[in-house]
């Protein structure tokens, strides 16, 4: 209250202009808001209009109401795509969370080459997907990719990566978590160099060890960093797509298949627009869910 | 970190030095660690894009080559339209990072100073929302218009990634940018067109030059508009490696040459200009697609 009443009596003499101004900035939002109306607004209101259709392309369309929602609860393919999906995103954000974090820790260490080091790091999210998913295909190979050759020379068994059911999703993730932790460190990173230096002095005075300090000092204060970062991780994983797409394609069999290559299969295979368009209706509710409960658990922590 | 005012533990200097001697190798123990894996699987791209099929192929394998032969890079270019995918994957990224940023920075500064939340939190959720679900609706009015076939269609759709990100970064800087200097040139009699163009934008060089390469790269690795709107003649350079992959080719030299030539440039990009690359990523948690 004290704030507000302060900032109130020392803008006494703006409130009038600032209204007046507030107005005029309007022509600098239209242009941009003509393309955000075109490009996405629009395509949210067809798709709407789309999902309630019978609509493939080539053919009729006629109106069919819910039918192609009460079509996707009795298709099995898309239970386990979303299943699938899950169990993707879950290893998907937990893994990079935790490498990430410790990254952001020791980046926040100074050191001599910090900055070279921390530009190899981020080279994998700012490399294009489809090169590295190329290479990692190759790697992947059972017979002649470099990984079975490094795991048999270290006496490793090797592993059939995407080439069997079992492993592919975990091999994916693999390469999500390649790809993706380096973002977390960068969001986590500029947690850190924000903190007050204060809590550590008081820790260290009180003899407490690295672990004691990153553990309760540490972690608490860069909290609200590190779920930023899992939402956004959460949403990225959720809409994982290049890199499926070219190393496995939703294979072997639809083993990989998450939602968002089933969409693609659907709309873009079979052109069956209709339940394509209601795929993605529910595919943004379940992303707008998952955001909606990283945030929760953020809220949550913040007031306890 | 190496002024601790209260020693404990009663230890001699040389065991502090000692301590602290081991506390440097496991930091740099750790950035290998953490590097090694990105470093390698790129320094494996280079090494398979510089062998022979047969080095390629064989097991174990051979992993620096002998000599290094750059025909790899010669055959994507004489068995494809590498150029027409090149030239293609310039005028898309340039055009859609360019209209963006015509767009973008304007309309980052209009939210930035109306505080029109309503209108950043609709750029959030096109930030979470799938890319294919803007394609199904887009590709069947691209049909409807008949521009398929040509860059057009291709240049619309990376709008969708381009535009957030650049209004998104822009309204941040424009918020932290001082409203004082803006205010004296209005009660100077300034128009706030004016306001914007000569003394808010030139402050917001650096927020703007953020956006470009961001805007930039990621409209240059898409690859899921292309994959769907892209014919033959218009493909992107990923998809056109995509391609190459599964229906001209399977050989791993060339494969790899090619991958290595579409991430070049953005990897360049990265080492050069990594600072404001990491500004902006720690910003916004912006990423296209």
């Amino acid at each position: 209250m004290g704030t507000t009443l302060s900032a109130g009596t020392r803008a006494v003499a703006k409130p009038a202009r600032r209204r007046n101004y507030a107005r005029q900035y309007w022509p600098f939002i239209v242009p941009a808001g003509v393309v955000v109306f075109a490009v996405i607004l629009f395509p949210w209101l067809f798709t709407l209009f789309m999902s309630v259709h019978d609509w493939h392309i080539g053919g009729d369309r006629t109106f069919i109401g819910l039918h192609n929602y009460g079509r996707m609860l009795a298709d099995e393919r898309f239970g386990w795509a979303v299943l699938r999906t899950l169990y993707f995103t879950a290893l998907s954000v937990v893994l990079p969370m935790v490498l990430g974090v410790a990254a952001a820790v020791v980046f926040h260490r100074n050191f001599p080459g910090r900055g070279l080091a921390r530009t190899l790091f981020i080279m994998p999210m700012m490399a294009t997907p489809v090169a590295i998913a190329l290479v990692w295909t190759m790697m992947f190979h059972p017979q002649l990719g470099v990984l079975n050759y490094l795991l048999t020379s270290m006496g490793l068994p090797p592993s059939a990566w995407v080439y069997e059911s079992g492993t592919v999703i975990p091999t994916l993730v693999m390469v999500e978590t390649w790809q993706w932790t380096p973002l977390v460190m960068l969001i986590v990173l500029g947690g850190l160099a924000s903190l007050p230096t204060d809590p550590y002095e008081a820790a260290v005075l009180d003899g407490a060890n690295l672990w004691q300090i990153f553990r309760h000092v540490t972690l608490p204060l860069v909290w609200p960093f590190i779920m930023v970062a899992a939402v956004i991780r959460g949403i990225d994983a959720l809409k994982a797509f290049d890199t499926i797409f070219v190393i496995s394609n939703g294979g072997p069999g639809t083993a990989s298949e998450t939602l968002n290559i089933l969409l693609y299969l659907q709309a873009f295979s079979f052109y069956d627009m209709g339940y394509a368009s209601a795929i993605v209706v529910v595919f943004f509710i379940l992303i707008l869910l998952v955001t909606m409960l990283l945030l929760h658990f953020r809220q949550r922590d913040a007031l306890s | 970190m190496s002024t601790v005012p209260i020693s404990r533990r009663r230890s001699t200097p040389v065991k502090r030095r000692m301590r602290r001697v081991f506390g440097r190798m496991g930091l740099y123990a750790c950035v290998c660690v953490l590097v090694s894996p990105a470093l390698l699987v790129f320094l494996w791209m280079l090494s398979l894009s510089l062998k022979t099929e047969v080095d390629n192929t064989a097991f174990p394998p051979v992993f620096i080559p002998q000599p290094p032969t750059l025909a790899n890079f010669a055959e994507v270019f004489r068995k494809n339209d590498f150029l027409q995918y090149t030239l293609n994957s310039i005028i898309v990224s340039f055009s859609g990072t360019g209209a963006a940023l015509l767009i973008g920075v304007p309309a980052g500064y209009g939210i930035a100073k109306a505080k029109a939340t309503r209108a950043a939190l609709l750029i959030l959720i096109a930030r979470i929302t799938p890319g294919l679900s803007y394609l199904i609706p887009l590709f069947l009015l691209f049909q409807w218009l008949e521009i398929t076939g040509t860059l057009l269609p291709i240049v619309i759709t990376h709008l969708v990634i381009t535009v957030p990100i650049v209004v998104w970064i822009m309204i941040g800087f424009f918020e932290g940018l001082p409203p004082e200097l803006e205010e004296a040139a209005l009660v100077d009699g300034a128009t706030i067109w004016q306001a914007f163009r000569y003394v808010a934008m030139p402050l917001a060089r650096p927020g703007i030059t953020v956006a470009t390469i961001l805007a930039f790269i990621f409209s240059w690795n898409n690859f899921i508009f292309g994959i769907v709107l892209a014919g033959r003649e218009t493909r992107t350079l990923p998809v056109a490696v995509y391609n190459v992959l599964t229906f001209e080719q399977v050989s791993w030299g060339p494969l790899a040459a090619a991958a290595l030539m579409v991430t070049l440039p953005v990897l360049l990009l990265t080492l050069l200009m990594q600072k404001e690359i990491v500004a902006g990523l720690t910003a916004g948690g912006v990423k296209g697609g």
